[in-house]
């Protein structure tokens, strides 16, 4: 990646420089805290404990796809035990010595250890202010519920805050709308990273009530396995999504080589299809079913001889007929397959046509499924602009007024203006691999910058739909 | 007739709850407040139970507040006083009525977990409950008490997973030990967050009183739900294989529902030989897609039986269907085994020998008419000197004759899934259904 911006080192530096005041406050500033001087008992094995957690993340069996965050139950019950400039040496001692993965590696390095040193820092200030410290010591849980609360907001208010500051000034210049877009933008990634966020304080404040009780930190152990567990499944159910997908798209890349098309014909038309399911509003889980819609829809083809699909010369009647099946050939395929839902049916009426000249069923108007509608302009606007074996392929906008043409007889007008508008805004950029570019649910992406540890709030659990 | 394991156990738990229940009567309830809260949190448990998933605890909040609740010895400092029996009467009243709804929605009473839930929380209490109220455990504070309440969990963790293999075991035939490793390979995961839950429930509720109980219940909530979330995925993940597999029966290559059929006689034969689950999920996808090679030829197998095919013919498919598989990017170990299903059998590995016998007796059985199976079983024994491995054609045809036998018992209940968990009660299916 390119070099990091020179005001977003000096950021860095200035966090890191925050995070050493916090850590070890100079006399005479911030004494409000007992200056008894740091407990080291409870410190040292949190500080393992945290460091421990975050190995076995990364690590292979567990593998989660966003380790950082892991472990923040850990660093949270430090907050609810330790004076602050001890919960904020727990941070630093676990999160220092973990290895990087990319370069920069000291300032990531840095960063990373610095807006966890100081969000800890925060939050442990504001559990002591409020008087958290004698309600878990009371046991009185309504009371250290109230104040962990609120000790978990000031965590993610600066956490979010600091993650805000560095996207901002990483991502060159302001997002686009200037100022309120960008407050919008960190308003979300306040939201986001709050669900999870709480459960971790709970998670923290059981640890906190459990040490501090006669049975002390074996207990407080134990709450971790259940969180530990859930973080498990939680990294099997990605890497097995991401498996799923991977299966789905090698399919739909055999049916394009054996069709002769150019490579990624499918994965193209699956993205205009998503285009114009945005431009029409649909919802989220329809546009990403429409998505599936429009990588399938050819799937039929696997059935289809390979002699037909790729012969050159015109076709018999009767092999056109033969051809003509993969829609149905299509739909016996995936009609079992029950998250498609609606995509089952764009893959059967794709080629119908709204005067009701299509195949396979001659379907008219709005008797053809929406869904199948949107693939159908996908599917002839990815068919102009790709290069074939027969044809060269056309510009955009040539294929555009090609579409308008037909738009009526063929298409539905309302598909064909949602993707000229589409395109005239965004443009066309189709993937050329077939990389596992998700769109997150608002398609909104960070920049790959130093912000590595702010995926991981945003990608708990309870962060997704 | 000899009467089956099952029976004893249900017998065991009826007369357990029984005398609990009859105690209880008797002596009244002690520390209702208590017992309502616990009441709650298993019924509430037991709500979120959802049936058919292949998750081995379905309700783990269910599971952990039983277990709580039998290793109480103080709330909020002060002792309690509950007995062992009024644990059990507890929980299994609460449990009952956790289950009303999945009684009135069709789903009928689940009767083995309900008897190992009796059985455990049984177990727990009354090696607890005693001891502790004479104050036994005096000398075991602190740490100590924690640990120690650890180990119990753990003893009874181990012979819950005994006790539910053995129940598999009676209830389906399948032989036992295979059953009690996947039993106890399931533990790390969710038995584990389930036994860590209960043992720090009854520490939390010790220490800050009934509030633990909401409190401390978030984490293994959390956990049951990714769970469900990979479990979901899961079966998408096997849908898609088995619907795309099906290329080759729409391609009209091999005749309707083969695949699924061999991935279904595969797994039982497998499990018969002592196959892990994750071996079982490798044998499954590669069952479903053996045929897959199939796409490349030129023309079609007749009927698409591969198994009459010269040796040298059917290797040529069965590497053109590796290379296939190998392109979807399913895990490896299918496509390796898809493209050594032709090879003799002493050079197989076991999934592929099974693959190649159970493929070979589908053909041959669907072909031979009547009495097809029979004459099909016949040849492959004949053939046991290079094609077909004799242990897998033995396992073959035990699963048959256990399997005429288990529909007859479950009334022609036909297959329905292609695996269903251990605790499923009953597991008959037939070839042809």
């Amino acid at each position: 990646m390119e070099a990091l911006p020179a005001r977003a080192r000096v950021y860095v530096v200035c966090v890191t420089l925050t995070a050493l005041v916090c850590l070890v406050p100079p006399p005479g500033l911030l004494s409000s805290s007992p200056a008894t001087g740091v407990p080291w008992w409870p410190v040292v094995p949190l500080a393992a404990l945290y460091a421990g957690c975050e190995r076995l993340a990364r690590s292979r069996p567990v593998a989660t796809p966003h380790p950082g965050g892991a472990s923040y139950p850990v660093l949270l019950a430090g907050a609810f035990l330790l004076p602050p400039s001890g919960a904020a040496l727990v941070a630093l001692a676990g999160a220092l010595p973990l290895p990087v993965e990319q370069r920069p590696y000291l300032v990531r390095r840095l960063w990373r250890t610095g807006r966890l040193v100081l969000a800890v820092w925060a939050a442990s200030r504001v559990h002591l202010a409020v008087g958290g410290r004698e309600a878990v010591a009371d046991c009185d849980v309504p009371g250290a519920l109230g104040t962990a609360g609120a000790a978990v907001l000031v965590f993610c208010l600066v956490l979010t805050l600091l993650d805000g500051g560095i996207l901002a000034l990483t991502a060159g210049v302001l997002p686009r709308g200037g100022r309120t877009s960008a407050t919008a933008a960190w308003w979300q990634l306040f939201l986001r990273s709050l669900v999870p966020l709480t459960v971790h304080g709970l998670a923290g404040l059981m640890m906190a009530l459990l040490w501090r009780s006669p049975y002390g930190p074996v207990a407080a152990l134990l709450v971790l396995l259940p969180m530990g567990v859930s973080w498990w499944a939680f990294a099997q159910y990605h890497r097995e999504r991401a498996a799923h997908q991977a299966t789905i798209r090698a399919l739909v890349q055999a049916v394009d080589i054996k069709d002769g098309y150019t490579r990624g014909h499918s994965e193209r038309v699956g993205q205009a299809s998503m285009m114009i399911a945005r431009e029409l509003g649909l919802d989220d889980d329809r546009v990403e079913v429409l998505r599936f819609a429009g990588i399938l829809h050819d799937v039929g083809k696997l059935g289809v001889p390979t002699r037909l699909l790729t012969k050159n010369g015109p076709l018999t009647p009767e092999e056109r007929r033969v051809i003509e099946l993969h829609p149905e050939y299509g739909h016996e395929m995936v009609r079992g397959i029950s998250f498609l839902g609606e995509a089952r049916a764009a893959v059967l009426h794709h080629h119908e046509r709204l005067d009701g000249s299509g195949y396979p069923y001659g379907l008219a108007g709005s008797q053809i499924p929406e869904s199948a509608r949107v693939v159908a302009v996908a599917d002839a606007f990815d068919a102009m602009t790709s290069t074939r074996s027969y044809s060269r392929a056309r510009p955009v906008p040539a294929a555009l007024e090609e579409l308008r043409r037909c738009a009526g007889a063929h298409f539905d007008p309302r598909m064909v203006a949602a993707l000229v508008r589409a395109i005239g805004r965004s443009g066309w950029r189709p993937a050329v691999t077939a990389d596992d570019v998700r769109p997150d649910a608002d398609g909104h992406r960070p920049p790959a910058a130093v912000t590595e540890p702010a995926g991981p709030v945003t990608d708990r659990p309870g962060a997704r739909r | 007739m000899r009467p089956r394991l099952h029976t004893v156990v249900l017998l065991c738990a009826a007369v357990l709850a029984a005398g609990c229940l009859g105690a209880t009567l008797y002596s009244g309830v002690e520390e209702r407040g208590a017992a309502l809260a616990f009441g709650v949190l298993v019924a509430v448990g037991e709500l979120t139970r959802r049936s058919g998933t292949r998750i081995r605890e379905a309700a783990p909040l269910a599971a952990a507040g039983s277990l709580a609740y039998a290793l109480l010895g103080e709330a909020a400092g002060r002792p309690t006083h509950h007995g062992a029996a009024q644990v059990v009467t507890v929980v299994l009243a609460a449990s009952l009525l956790g289950s009303v709804p999945h009684v009135v929605r069709g789903a009928g009473p689940a009767l083995d977990p309900s008897a190992r839930r009796v059985l455990t929380v049984g177990f727990v209490a009354v090696c607890f409950q005693p001891l502790y109220s004479q104050g036994a455990f005096d000398g075991w504070s602190g740490s100590a008490h924690a640990l120690l309440l650890l180990a119990l969990l753990s003893l009874t963790a181990l012979c819950d997973a005994v006790l539910a293999a053995a129940l598999a075991h009676s209830r389906t035939g399948w032989p036992f030990l295979p059953a009690l490793r996947d039993e106890l390979r399931a533990l790390p995961g969710i038995g584990a967050a389930v036994i860590a839950t209960g043992a720090v429930m009854a520490l939390g509720v010790a220490v800050v009183g009934l509030w633990a109980l909401p409190v401390f219940s978030v984490p293994l909530l959390l956990a049951q739900l990714s769970y469900r979330r990979y479990e979901a995925v899961r079966a998408t993940y096997r849908q898609t294989i088995a619907s795309l597999a099906r290329a080759t029966e729409i391609a009209g290559y091999t005749p309707a529902g083969h695949a699924h059929r061999v991935a279904a006689l595969g797994q039982a034969v497998g499990r018969d030989l002592g196959l892990t689950e994750p071996e079982l999920t490798v044998l499954e996808y590669a069952a479903l897609m053996h045929d897959i090679g199939q796409l490349s030829l030129v023309d079609p197998v007749p009927a698409g039986a591969t198994a009459v095919l010269p040796a040298a013919e059917q290797r040529r498919i069965a590497l053109l269907g590796g290379a296939v598989v190998r392109q979807t990017g399913v895990d490896p170990r299918v496509a390796a085994i898809v493209e050594r299903q032709a090879d003799p059998h002493r050079e197989q590995p076991l999934a592929a020998r099974i693959v190649r016998v159970v493929n070979a007796y589908e053909e041959k059985s669907r072909e031979g008419g009547p009495g097809g199976p029979l004459t099909a079983l016949e040849e492959l024994r004949l053939g046991t000197a290079g094609e077909y491995a004799p242990e897998v054609v033995e396992a073959l045809a035990r699963v048959l004759s256990r399997n005429t036998e288990g529909t007859r018992e479950h009334g022609g209940r036909a297959w329905r899934e292609p695996r269903t968990g251990l605790s499923d009660p009953a597991r008959g299916w037939v070839t042809h259904g």
